[in-house]
């Protein structure tokens, strides 16, 4: 694998770690539960998204194969992601809502 | 006789290409299969979808896609920025009401999906009578300006491509 290849899969190695690591750091540093939602849904989607550009690229120069599993991967995720988030708040809502009655 | 094989001949096409995608090799093999799962699901699942989504303009979703691609990275970069320097009980989070124009329920949830992935926002609920939004903005100074932002980027969009 050349020299190039290997920098830019780990630069995005680490890009990748980075978000997740803050969206991680999201949920544990903000106020209530609706801003910490905000932290997972989009640091995180760009943390695997750079993580999954990187295993691609490996497999496109280490292996000279292109692999689909990262698209799918990613397709799903930016499917789920929304759902769970809306669900999650949903159900904050509602708990709160009974609290105050 | 068209309809009857084929009730919906864009979710066939999406799963013929992914099951392509999940095999990862592009041979007639794996084509004949994924044909086969496709139309067999899209007819086993026709009863759940009375009713054809009209997906329109494939150089408009191309276009909206790749807005929206653009907008995670940049809401992705705020949302660190605010997470990493700002005390959290400095942030101005509120609910903002979002009034919907569209009426269709696929072009709905795609809103509803694209605003959850966006600019330090997050949709919370739809109203009963799916005529607002209820979204959580993680800070803002003018309410009316994002309301504005939304429908004008994402919703006039959507509305042409789901009719």
């Amino acid at each position: 694998m050349s020299i190039v290849g290997e920098i830019i899969i780990s630069a995005l190695l680490l890009v990748g770690a980075g978000f997740m690591l803050v969206g991680s750091l999201g949920l544990a540093r903000l106020a209530d539960p609706l801003q910490r939602l905000h932290g997972p849904t989009k640091a995180t989607t760009v943390g695997i998204g750079a993580i999954l550009m990187a295993s691609m690229l490996y497999q496109f120069v280490g292996h000279d194969k292109i692999s689909f599993h990262e698209f799918l991967i990613a397709l799903f995720l930016f499917i789920t992601a929304p759902i769970s988030a809306h669900l999650l708040a949903k159900a904050y809502l509602h708990m709160n809502r009974t609290d105050r009655e | 006789m068209i309809e009857r094989i084929l009730p919906h001949p864009v979710l066939t096409a999406v799963l013929v290409v992914v099951w392509i995608m999940l095999v990862n090799a592009l041979t007639p093999g794996s084509v004949v299969m994924g044909m086969i799962v496709g139309t067999a699901v899209a007819k086993l699942t026709s009863v759940y979808w009375p009713e054809r989504a009209k997906i329109g303009r494939p150089l408009l979703v191309a276009e909206y896609i790749g807005i929206v691609l653009y907008d995670i990275v940049v809401s992705s970069l705020q949302v660190a920025r605010l997470i990493l320097f700002r005390n959290p009980h400095t942030l101005r989070s509120q609910f903002i009401t979002v009034p919907l124009d569209a009426r269709s329920p696929e072009a709905i949830v795609a809103l509803a999906g694209t605003i959850t992935l966006t600019p330090g926002t997050l949709s919370v609920d739809v109203s009963d009578d799916m005529r607002s939004l209820s979204v959580h903005c993680l800070d803002i100074d003018d309410p009316a300006a994002v309301v504005s932002d939304i429908k004008q980027r994402y919703e006039q969009r959507l509305m042409r491509i789901l009719t």
